[in-house]
């Protein structure tokens, strides 16, 4: 539980700076500090059980069936890193504290290093794989955060992004490789995952396995040639760059490869790719270090040269080299970590980082300019500090490694990058702290900052000189961490300053000397490096993203041009051709069930269909043919339905067609009466194909049904209609009771159709105008709008109506009809007034509105449901009884009647709200002609058929098209 | 029979598709309500073709038309009747506000423009 604290603590405190903020600046990094010294507290309280080598973790199940689970371990390794982000980051707070400026918002900042801690010790001390992968998504984010921090500065904004991109990019290759790694050892535990070296060297998976993990883990850590990023990260706050970009965030792939060490050290993939790398890393950082301005940048690039370094120790794959990449990974994050924050201290007291501005600060800052020189020296590798003993063993086992049959390879490279270290390392210290005294602001002479600031650098430098001088006291924590990294015995080995007369005392001593002279022949080499090609990475990459950017958007204009027929063509094409791969690809034939003979009137009905169907293409120009001959091919249907024994299907559909056809018609008085001529004939050709070729295949598919056999799932239905439901009607049945969920979330939907359509013709003052302007007014009417004859009619017919509606309801249980059908059947007895009377004399005398007949029928519908729960019978159980009502005789009630009710209510308050706010916009142009405003605008009173209505707003439409 | 059913469900489906790749409103609104016809019908023969026999329940022993389509193809119908309702007031509004019934945006009517090359030098 412990274990999982250590990690937690921090991610969840990231809160309490952000509070403690307004409580001022001390106060908010002594809650900071705190946060981070419990979690180093209770993590020491854990050492004892690891250096006395029991396990210490803490596991719970989170999501076992995906392999995920809540799970810590901790072993030396883990204690090492956590003990180094604990250590840091308590000495960052404190610099910190006396770095940012009183504008900086400290509580946020704070917050976001707390954030990064506890991803970071999350990272190291996760067992779960999957776990360790959110831990590592949220380093790339915290640290983004962090890199961004100073959000008004372009280049912060830049290095952010960039860094994300390139570590998030990293983070995605890694999730691909674990998972490999997970699937392939069995385990998603790492601690479990070491113990299975030859399960998964063993893999086919395993060069695509171990190269997604590399990519992951060189891209954090700034590996060539994923480098480039780190540099720009510089733009963050200096603490920011001590902790995350030298100690701890870009140490996160190089932890990767050596908790990973035991399954894949020693393998020949590994040695090539990760030695390579490493060294690649070493010499390219060095070179270009030595030619930075900015302190800061050639610090980072000394860091990615220092971390190719400890890479290239772990990719050898030798024990001792691993105990060397140890050592060294204390060392530099000491002496690092240490040079960040001076430079951040003479970027503070002199406000450049420019070397070139900058000259013998050790006279004027002298407790700073110490520090920086000891760290320095370490940093070249001189003896008598930390620095010094790592990269004597580093040159040691470079000595004897041979490279694809190349004995001299590593040996002359790595004495390369030794010399150029030497080389940054003295450019750094001679220009800043030695030679003519200079700096920009003359007015304010730079001095020591406060205790505060110098004071972490103190505490970094003390292990640089102690182990520089006796090695050997770091050797029980070099033990301990590289015993966890080999995962077996450790090598033979002590730490100590002096070996003799070895090879790499050699090299180490050609590098100090090539190192100087390159110093002093600086001018030239960098004149001839300036006139040389040199290959920039961050133009590159802007380009790369750019391209990849300008390639979606191309792709994307392509296909999602704003155009729906664009879309539909697209769509259908797709769907069609996905249907002929797959017909084309599997055996196929009709059935051979036999069929039904066939009658004149189904062919009569089969003519009109394609008739219907055939003026709809040609003819859909014309509008209102197109509507009439909709209509004509759905009475096809309904008589479909009703010659193969659906006669509730048959009465729906009739119902709904005079329904719907009468809103298209209203529709279509406030539209353009005509459809203009716009696609161009091969475009028609393709879409007349593409249909045709749908509509056949569609036809083929129904037809190869209709001629097999099938065995039917509605038995249970058929016969449980009565005893169960209650009802003969087995469609009703099911519609009200077996399947009554699905019928109440239909009902509910079809009530929100009917409120936005509603919500939607609530016109603007700009949209009324346009109605009252396609409305014909009612002068251009026939002398009689409303027909006494008609309007007789139909006032005598509206009680009948209503009555024939409430009998098919009635008899809906057990005879064709229903809930459905009788809303249908009410709603047109009611349009039939709206027709015949005119929308005001309706409207007046309208007693229920649409919006209540709605609710009220989904409330009904629902209380029949919830009463079901008062009996303890799940939600809509339908029950129901037969009384005797005196006169009539004895009546079956079932309450899926109530239920039923709730659906019709439902479906007349749909229709009604719907036609009636349609004929409602239809009047806008009478009440505007009556009172005298409506408009005379170029849409013409009359849109003629003859004409596309409207020409000119298309005619300029037609013009600002894409091409 | 089952020819000029299955026949007919192709009619109403290339018709359908055909007019909803037109580009007006109205038309496509219509195109829907064919392919509606195409599909509730094809739906509806999955139950196969039976004549006489409606599944209105008198005993057992009995051969019924299957009724699981049928209710399938009650709600459909009734859904899509209001689908299209609202498709076609959302035309009638779009026609409205902008003066013109074209189903497709000219980039300039476009509220945010995604183009290619960001804002600003940031990259």
């Amino acid at each position: 539980m412990i274990a999982a604290l250590v990690a937690l603590i921090p991610t969840l405190g990231a809160f309490v700076p952000v509070l403690s903020d307004r409580a001022g600046r001390n106060i908010c990094s002594i809650s900071t500090g705190l946060i981070s010294l419990t979690a180093f507290v209770l993590l020491m309280t854990l050492a004892p059980g690891v250096i006395s080598g029991e396990e210490v973790g803490f596991r719970a199940a989170w999501i076992p069936e995906l392999g995920l689970n809540f799970s810590f371990f901790v072993d030396g390794l883990g204690l090492f890193f956590a003990s180094l982000i604990l250590l840091m980051g308590l000495l960052v707070i404190l610099y910190a504290r006396f770095y940012l400026a009183s504008a900086d918002p400290m509580g946020r900042f704070y917050a976001f290093l707390l954030l990064f801690q506890g991803a970071m010790l999350g990272i190291v001390l996760s067992d779960n794989i999957i776990l360790m992968l959110v831990f590592w998504e949220l380093t790339s984010l915290s640290s983004f955060l962090l890199i961004g921090y100073w959000n008004h500065l372009p280049e912060s904004r830049q290095g952010a992004r960039m860094s994300l991109i390139v570590t998030g990019g990293g983070g995605l290759a890694l999730i691909g490789g674990m998972l490999m790694l997970g699937s392939v050892a069995g385990t998603y535990e790492l601690s479990e995952i070491i113990q299975r070296r030859d399960v998964v060297v063993s893999s086919p998976l395993f060069v695509p396995m171990l190269g997604l993990i590399l990519i992951g883990a060189f891209t954090k850590s700034a590996q060539f040639p994923f480098h480039f990023w780190l540099p720009h990260a510089m733009a963050a706050p200096t603490p920011v760059s001590a902790y995350l970009h030298s100690a701890t965030m870009v140490k996160a792939g190089i932890f990767l490869l050596a908790r990973l060490w035991p399954v894949f050290a020693g393998t020949e993939m590994w040695f090539l790719v990760v030695s390579l790398a490493g060294l690649t890393t070493m010499v390219v950082g060095a070179w270009i270090a030595i030619f930075r301005d900015d302190l800061k940048a050639l610090l980072a690039y000394s860091t990615v040269s220092h971390l190719g370094l400890i890479t290239m120790l772990l990719g050898l794959g030798t024990r001792m080299a691993a105990v060397t990449a140890v050592l060294h990974i204390l060392n530099h994050a000491t002496f690092k970590a240490a040079l960040f924050m001076s430079a951040g201290i003479v970027d503070h007291e002199t406000h450049t980082r420019s070397i070139a501005k900058l000259g013998g600060l050790r006279k004027l800052m002298p407790i700073t300019a110490t520090l920086a020189i000891i760290a320095s020296l370490a940093m070249a590798g001189i003896p008598l500090f930390n620095g010094f003993v790592s990269k004597e063993m580093m040159l040691e086992e470079a000595s004897h490694t041979v490279y694809g049959g190349m004995p001299w390879l590593f040996p002359l490279l790595a004495t390369l990058g030794a010399l150029f270290s030497v080389a940054y390392s003295a450019r750094l210290l001679h220009a800043t702290f030695f030679g003519e005294t200079r700096f920009p602001d003359a007015k304010h002479p730079p001095h020591d900052p406060p205790l505060g600031m110098w004071l972490p650098v103190a505490i970094l430098v003390v292990p640089v000189i102690v182990f520089g001088l006796v090695p050997g006291l770091a050797e029980p924590i070099v033990r301990l961490t590289a015993a966890a990294v080999i995962n077996g015995e450790l090598p033979n080995f002590y730490l100590s300053l002096w070996h003799g007369v070895t090879p790499a005392l050699v090299m180490s001593i050609i590098a100090v000397a090539g190192g100087l002279l390159l110093l002093a022949a600086y001018g030239p080499i960098e004149q001839m490096r300036q006139a040389a090609p040199r290959p920039e990475a961050k133009p590159a990459f802007e380009r790369t993203v750019r391209a990849g950017a300008a390639g979606a958007s191309g792709l994307t204009t392509f296909l999602h041009n704003n155009d729906l027929s664009r879309y539909m063509f697209v769509i259908v094409l797709a769907v069609a051709g996905l249907g002929a791969a797959a017909f084309f690809n599997t055996t196929h034939g009709g059935g051979t069930a036999d069929m039904l003979g066939m009658s004149l009137p189904a062919m009569v009905g089969w003519l009109a269909l394609l008739t219907a169907c055939g003026v709809a293409v040609v003819r859909h120009h014309d509008r209102l043919l197109m509507l009439i001959v909709t209509a004509i091919a759905g009475l096809v249907v309904s008589l479909v339905f009703l010659q193969f024994s659906a006669p509730d299907l048959a009465l729906t559909q009739i119902s709904v067609e005079v329904v719907a056809t009468i809103l298209m018609l209203l529709a279509l008085n406030l539209l353009p009466k005509s459809t203009p001529h716009e696609t161009s004939a091969g475009l028609r050709a393709g879409h007349g194909v593409t249909a045709l070729f749908s509509g056949v295949a569609v036809g083929a598919l129904a037809l190869s049904v209709l001629t097999r056999g099938y065995q039917t799932i509605s038995d249970y239905h058929i016969a449980q209609a009565k005893p169960g439901g209650g009802g003969t009607n087995v469609v009703n049945v099911i519609l009200v009771d077996f399947r009554g969920y699905d019928t109440y979330g239909e009902i509910i939907v079809l009530g929100i159709a009917a409120l936005v359509i509603f919500a939607l013709l609530d016109l603007g003052p700009k949209a009324r105008q346009a109605a009252g302007a396609m409305a014909r007014p009612l002068s251009s009417r026939s002398g009689e709008p409303h027909p006494i004859m008609l309007v007789v009619v139909t006032r005598v017919l509206l009680p009948l109506a209503l009555t024939v509606g409430i009998f098919i309801f009635l008899r809906g249980h057990n005879m064709p009809g229903g809930g459905f059908i009788s809303g249908i059947v009410v709603a047109i007895a009611f349009i039939m007034q709206y027709v015949a009377s005119g929308y005001a004399w309706a409207h007046d005398r309208r007693r229920l509105d649409g919006q209540l007949m709605i609710s009220a029928g989904i409330l009904i519908a629902g209380a029949t449901g919830v009463a079901s729960w008062l009996f303890g019978s799940p939600f809509l159980t339908s029950t129901y009884d037969y009384f005797h009502i005196p006169l009539i005789g004895e009546v079956e009630l079932a309450s899926a009647l109530a239920f039923d009710l709730g659906v019709f209510l439902v479906v007349v308050g749909t229709v009604l709200l719907s036609l009636s706010t349609i004929s409602r916009a239809e009047a806008i142009g009478d009440e505007m002609e009556q009172a005298g405003t409506l408009p005379k605008p170029a849409l013409g009173p009359e849109p003629a058929a003859s004409q596309p209505a409207a020409p000119a707003p298309f005619a300029r439409e037609r013009q600002k098209e894409p091409v | 029979m089952e020819l000029l059913v299955a026949s007919g469900i192709g009619f109403l489906t290339a018709t359908g598709i055909y007019l909803m790749m037109r580009r007006r409103t109205l038309p496509i609104v219509v195109g829907l309500t064919f392919l509606s016809y195409g599909v509730n019908l094809f739906l509806f023969t999955m139950g196969r073709l039976t004549i006489g026999a409606p599944p209105i329940y008198e005993g057992s022993n009995i051969l019924y038309a299957d009724p699981l389509p049928q209710a399938l193809v009650l709600t459909a119908i009734v859904i899509s009747f209001g689908m299209t309702a609202l498709i076609v007031v959302l035309a009638l509004r779009s026609f409205l506000d902008t003066g013109s019934d074209a189903a497709a945006i000219g980039p300039e009517d476009m509220v945010r423009d995604f183009g290619p090359e960001p804002r600003g030098n940031e990259w």
